[in-house]
């Protein structure tokens, strides 16, 4: 899973989807590795618009980055090096094994060989 | 030849044998590629631009490669997981979700420019225990994936329907969910190659249907 999609993915469970703690996920014991992916500026540009960036934060630090700066970089285009180094973390890094907790209901979502299982328990279902 | 979704449910049907004979048949990787054409030409994205894109009921991977190459970013959800652990092996590009459409989709507001779904959403229609009761699966998916989808944000799933019955009750839950809704029939003639595309927008878009 690429690390881009944890600033969208969230709980499941029908029962959070109005709650704030359901969103980011918690991350432990996450296995990351690098996988070159093609540059596309104006792709990582209309992502970044859409970026919880706390949540980019938060999540960057469970999984042991804390160099990114606290508020979203503004006139992106012209900082280059910000741009390939969020390339390289949203686009590049992957996430293929490891542990995502909701902080509201606590459920546990387990990424096994890079497929990330949300398949809910029945009593979670509906 | 029975339909699939009367069998069993997608995840016991779609198991390894099915998966690799589904994905490796040259008949089916041909439909599947038409019929992904099609889809998104009913989306009329903007041109040469790469977008962020949901594939609900992403199989192995058919429809994604073909996503891939016209430079498109996805995300792939499934319920089988023999079908995306083909999709692994052929190395796709999208995210691998094993997820039940059914129980909704996971990801948070505005968070796709559009989706695509082939083969899939009759699925929904199906009750194969009582915890699947098909009307609050088509709320549940279709409401989530309203949330999900940016606002103006399209999404062409084509399907098989069983009836009648079954346009209605899909049609039904998207509108209900707040899509304006239309299901476009392809080939309406021929019993083999007829094919309907439900086709949904969130809210107003500049670039039409
Ligand atoms: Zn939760």
């Amino acid at each position: 899973m690429k690390f881009l999609t944890t600033n969208f993915v969230k709980c499941a469970v029908k029962a959070c989807d109005a709650s704030d703690a359901s969103f980011p996920l918690k991350y432990d014991e996450c296995e990351l590795e690098l996988q070159e992916h093609e540059y596309n500026q104006e792709f990582l540009i209309s992502m970044v618009d859409r970026l919880d960036w706390n949540a980019l934060v938060r999540v960057a630090a469970d999984l042991g980055n804390t160099a990114l700066p606290v508020t979203k970089p503004e006139n992106l285009v012209e900082n280059e090096q910000m741009l390939k180094d969020l390339h390289s973390l949203l686009l590049e890094t992957q996430i293929t094994n490891g542990k995502m907790t909701c902080k509201n209901c606590g459920h546990i979502y387990y990424i096994k060989d890079s497929i990330a299982n949300f398949l809910l328990p029945p009593h979670l279902a509906n | 030849m029975s339909r699939p979704e009367q069998i069993a449910p997608p995840e016991i049907f779609y198991n390894d044998d099915e998966s690799q004979k589904y994905t490796t048949s040259t008949r089916v990787q041909h439909i599947q590629a038409q019929m992904t054409f099609r889809a998104l030409e009913l989306l009329n994205l903007e041109p040469n631009k790469t977008h962020f894109l949901l594939d609900v009921g992403c199989g192995s991977g058919l429809s994604g490669e073909i996503l891939t190459e016209e430079n498109q970013i996805w995300v792939g959800m499934d319920i089988a997981p023999s079908m995306l652990a083909t999709a692994l092996d052929r190395e796709v590009d999208g995210d691998l979700f094993l997820s039940d459409m059914g129980t909704g989709v996971p990801f948070r507001a505005g968070t796709f420019d559009a989706a695509i779904s082939i083969s899939a959403i009759q699925w929904l229609c199906n009750a194969d225990s009582t915890l699947n009761e098909p009307k609050a699966r088509l709320a549940r998916f279709f409401n989530t994936l309203y949330a999900a989808l940016k606002r103006g944000g399209k999404f062409v799933g084509q399907f098989y329907p069983a009836n009648e019955n079954q346009i209605i009750q899909i049609t039904g839950a998207a509108k209900v969910a707040g899509f304006q809704c239309g299901v476009v029939v392809d080939d309406p003639e021929s019993k083999k190659k007829k094919k309907h595309y439900l086709v949904l927008q969130a809210g107003y878009n500049e670039r039409p249907l």
